[in-house]
């Protein structure tokens, strides 16, 4: 099987007439590597991936594979395979030549292409469904042969445009398994796009968090959960709360942030100095019901409970009117709280993260 | 049925179906099997019909298939209409192609206008117009004598490629549209993910274009050929006595030989080969009635 080859964005710029979808994009993507978009819809996810592939040129900057520039080469002649937010099987054959398409392309005589096919549907765990229509299968299997038939080109980076998004919650779990396992069985460059964060988190390896055709951030899954780099990174992925201020007090790590709640600290994320307007952001699971913690503290009204089984979830209101989450772990004492008339809310200043202020993503 | 009756009420339901058993059977089915009929009696005077002479014969069939020039025409009439058919789907495929994926879709209405203007005009007319074209001081002889590239007129009218050509223009709309409808389904990231496999622009037509036209090809090619067969303004108005059509020589039968017996045998076989090719079409293309009704 082929072994991935990196890609290299360097200043992409994608304009359609005075519109910008994709605005000075500049990314290495390395070989091998499971790496994710994420980012709403008409950020530009799309459109960094037809460049990629070759169906349409970047306006401005350069898109490297392998190393080699791939201006002027068309989809047919990239070391990429395509997987589109709709398939886009050929309805008209049967499944197996849907498989062996790729290869009828490059020639191969029609017995070797079946028995590559068969090969291919077999590791995509299809191996008897090879005369059946297209039409015939479920959506899970389909999924499959649209991997089955890229992986017959033996492509260097595979782009894969929201494969999962037409799937049932179960399947689509499944689904990421299994391409995850594909990818590491294959050595494959993945390159792959979702609007799903947790699709995003478990499956790569890293994310390039997107908005309005420009990166945010570009780091590990973790990373991206717990260090944001911009206000957009910190409200799109996972839920926050979110604290605006000016900054009063600097130490070497934290920072100290005078908002309409009282004072607050948190690490300094971005550069911040004394009198920057800032953004505090603090994790739900970050934030606790105690009198403690020396990143703040807030005496909160609670609004709703709801149950979820191993944890709970604690939806309060701020003096200032400004909802607050809590998630907490379900041990045990829930009734006592239930009847408290004001909750504090605290949470320590490691766990809370300070940026410059910025626009935020809605949900 | 019943869903009828409930939706329109018994009295309704009745005229309904009353009417339109008039239209098929009355206006469409029993004329077509008086003229079966016809053309199996022999041609007598009037006071021979219903006579002991008044027999089933199959000698109108006969007769077709022992006159050399006749059967020449019909040969001739189905062969050039094969022809138009072929050359219009020639034509209409690459325009259809483009009408449907090739351009914008403000650009492709443009288009489907200026297609379907000319058409506004009666037929006659339309060929009337390429009449005055391919005269003897026609436009086009005018300007090659103009030019000096032929000294003596070049004689169009009455030749068989010039009826080809003017049944092709006449008939090109009723090959554009069904196949431009078909393609215009056809689902841009299919070629898209044909391309990003590696094919080359001509498999992805072979591949993937042309075998989803397939239900609009086939409407296209029965409706050319039908309408080429069937055609009669056409070769009378380009045509000449070297150019005869088979349905000028059904109306000769029929307005000038005053034998309906023998006119109504030849328009039957017309009508055989007709069916013949719709069949062979729909199994060429593997599609149903269903598919091409629509
Ligand atoms: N061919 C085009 N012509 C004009 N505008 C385009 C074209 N393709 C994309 N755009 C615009 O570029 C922006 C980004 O589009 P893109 O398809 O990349 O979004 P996306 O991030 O993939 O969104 P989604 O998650 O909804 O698929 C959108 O505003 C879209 O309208
Ligand atoms: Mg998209």
């Amino acid at each position: 099987m082929s072994i991935g080859e990196s890609v290299h964005l360097e200043n992409v710029t994608m304009r359609f007439g005075d519109f910008t979808a994709v605005d000075d994009v500049s990314l290495e993507i390395e070989a091998g590597e499971f790496f994710s978009f994420l980012g709403p819809s008409g950020c530009g996810k799309t459109t960094i991936l037809r460049m990629i592939s070759g169906f349409n040129e970047p306006s401005a900057g350069r898109v490297l594979i392998g190393g080699r520039d791939m201006r002027g080469s068309g989809p047919n002649r990239r070391p990429t395979a395509l997987i589109f937010q709709n398939l886009a099987l050929f309805p008209l054959m049967p499944v197996w030549e849907n498989v062996a398409f790729g290869l009828e392309m490059r020639g191969m005589a029609r017995s070797a292409r079946r028995r590559r096919a068969e090969e291919l549907l077999d590791l995509v765990a299809l191996g008897n469904a090879g005369d059946k229509r297209v039409a015939d299968l479920s959506g899970g299997q389909r999924q499959r042969v649209a991997i089955a038939r890229a992986l017959a080109v033996e492509p260097k980076v595979m782009l894969l445009d929201e494969p999962l998004s037409a799937l049932d919650l179960k399947l689509r779990q499944h689904m990421r398994a299994e391409l995850r396992a594909i990818q590491k069985r294959t050595g494959v460059t993945f390159i792959y796009i979702t609007h799903d964060q947790g699709e995003a988190l478990t499956m790569s390896d890293r994310i390039a968090v997107m908005s309005r055709g420009r990166l945010e951030q570009v780091a590990r899954p973790d990373a991206v959960y717990n260090e944001p780099a911009t206000p957009f990174a910190a409200s799109f992925v996972g839920e926050a709360n979110i604290f605006q201020g000016r900054v009063v007090g600097l130490s070497a790590e934290e920072v100290e942030i005078e908002t309409d709640l009282g004072r607050m600290r948190a690490r300094n994320g971005g550069d911040l100095r004394q009198g920057d307007r800032a953004m505090l952001f603090v994790r739900p699971e970050r934030s606790s019901i105690a009198l403690g913690g020396d990143g703040g503290r807030i005496e909160a009204e609670l609004v709703e409970m709801e149950f979820e089984g191993s944890f709970i979830n604690l939806r309060l209101r701020a003096p200032n009117r400004q909802p607050i989450m809590v998630q907490m772990a379900n041990d045990g004492g829930l009734g006592e709280m239930a009847r408290m008339a004001s909750v504090p809310v605290s949470f320590a200043a490691r766990a809370a993260i300070a940026l410059p202020e910025g626009e935020l993503a809605h949900q | 049925m019943q869903a009828l009756v409930a939706r329109y009420g018994g009295p309704i339901t009745a005229l309904m179906i009353f009417t339109s058993l008039v239209w098929v059977l009355g206006l469409l089915l029993l004329p077509q099997l008086t003229m079966i009929d016809y053309s199996f009696r022999p041609a007598l005077p009037l006071a021979e019909i219903g006579g002991p002479k008044d027999v089933y014969t199959l000698e109108n069939y006969t007769f077709l298939f022992g006159n050399a020039g006749f059967l020449t025409i019909f040969a001739k009439t189905i062969w050039s209409s094969i022809l138009v058919t072929i050359a219009a789907f020639a034509i209409c495929y690459p325009l259809a192609y483009y009408l449907a994926r090739g351009t914008s879709i403000g650009r492709a209405r443009l288009l489907i206008v200026a297609l379907i203007i000319p058409y506004w005009i009666n037929e006659i007319l339309r060929t009337f117009a390429w009449m005055l074209i391919l005269a003897r001081g026609g436009l086009i002889n005018m300007a090659l004598m103009e030019l000096g590239v032929i000294d003596q007129p070049i004689v169009f009218l009455g030749q068989t490629p010039t009826i080809v050509l003017g049944m092709v223009y006449a008939y090109v709309l009723f090959m554009v549209f069904p196949i431009y409808n078909v393609l215009d389904t056809l689902d841009k990231a299919q070629v898209e993910a044909a391309r990003d496999l590696g094919a080359p622009w001509w498999c992805i037509h072979w591949r993937i274009a042309l075998p989803h036209a397939k239900p609009g090809i086939a409407v296209g090619c029965i409706s050319t050929f039908m309408l080429a067969a069937g055609s009669y303004a056409v070769p009378t108005i380009l045509g000449g006595p070297q150019s005869r059509w088979f349905t000028e020589v059904i109306y000769s039968q029929f307005f000038e030989g005053m034998n309906w017996n023998r006119g109504a045998a030849f328009a039957f076989l017309l009508l055989l080969v007709c069916v013949t090719f719709i069949v062979i079409m729909m199994r060429l293309f593997r599609v149903s009635l269903g598919e091409v009704a629509k």
